[in-house]
């Protein structure tokens, strides 16, 4: 019965808290339609999910997020004096190849993602067979440093997290 | 607000002012489509993260709450620019990017932009798709 009802039940309280977020307050009211939304959500959509991503170490996604965030402001820094101070012809935009040992494919998606946000990456494409992510550098000396920073920094916590 | 209340929240504005303004500046300043990418991911990260931050220090000492609504633009950005620019990458890649420029896979199948119809279907009924 109550697997019935919340088939995903992560999904419910994610849905209630940004509920919750939205409207800025927290009262009886808006907690029971938070708690509507996020029993008919799911009951909706559940036809349409390839699969539930499971999580293996919830902890490690603070970890996680607080790594990315101090990634993202070392890297705006160092990007913006690449935009500044470098001319257009010094600078060495590179393709590197990350070979991926994430499966999962919401993993790869985070990964991807955060690839994206970093500044100075861009995941431009994922190989057919899923086993390697096609990363742009705007200005990479050393693209091997690219690719195990990539690998070290945020593919192993994620394998912890996802697998 | 306290003075040096206000200065906090200037700060981050001006801060985030700067690195939305690079990022401008690198859209026209960066040579090629692929490139130019980097510039708006700065935006969207540190320009608008330093809005944000500044706001809900706003919200803190002048209204006494907290406000949560700053979180929720971080959390949709952070969903919906890494889409947008895996969007126009790929389309870039489509458009004028050889299969030659860019690093090989590693693996025998190529990028999944450059795999013609035909190739996949052949890897398909090869069963190296077991994942």
């Amino acid at each position: 019965m109550i697997a019935r009802l919340l088939p995903h039940p992560l999904l419910t309280l994610l849905l209630v808290a940004v509920w919750q977020m939205l409207v800025n307050y927290v009262s009886l009211g808006t907690l029971v339609f938070g708690l509507i939304l996020g029993i008919l959500i799911p009951l909706l959509t559940a036809p349409y999910w390839p699969d539930r991503p499971r999580l293996k170490n919830p902890a490690m996604i603070v970890e996680f997020i607080l790594v990315v965030l101090w990634d993202i402001v070392v890297a705006n820094v160092s990007v913006a004096k690449i935009i500044l101070f470098k001319r257009n012809e010094d600078m060495r935009p590179t393709w590197v190849t990350v070979p991926l040992d994430l499966r999962s494919p919401e993993a790869i998606t985070v990964l991807a993602g955060t690839i994206t946000m970093t500044p100075g990456t861009v995941s431009a494409d994922v190989a057919a067979d899923g086993r390697s992510l096609l990363v742009h550098c705007l200005d990479a000396a050393d693209p091997d440093a690219v690719r195990d920073d990539i690998k070290q920094r945020y593919e192993r916590r994620l394998r912890e997290i996802f697998e | 607000m306290e003075l040096w209340q206000e200065i906090i929240v200037a700060a981050f504005l001006v801060i985030a002012g700067v690195f939305g303004f690079v990022g401008s500046y690198g859209l026209i300043k960066l040579p090629d489509p692929m490139t130019r990418l980097h510039g708006p991911t700065k935006t969207t990260t540190l320009g608008v993260g330093g809005v944000l931050i500044a706001s809900m220090i706003y919200f803190v000492f002048a209204d006494a709450k907290f406000s949560f609504h700053e979180l929720m633009i971080t959390l949709f950005l952070f969903l919906t620019a890494p889409i947008t620019a895996h969007f126009i990458a790929k389309a870039n890649l489509h458009t004028s990017v050889k299969r030659a420029d860019v690093s090989p896979t590693g693996s025998d199948r190529p990028w999944a932009g450059f795999e013609s119809d035909e190739d996949r279907r052949i890897a398909e009924t090869k069963g190296t798709i077991g994942e």
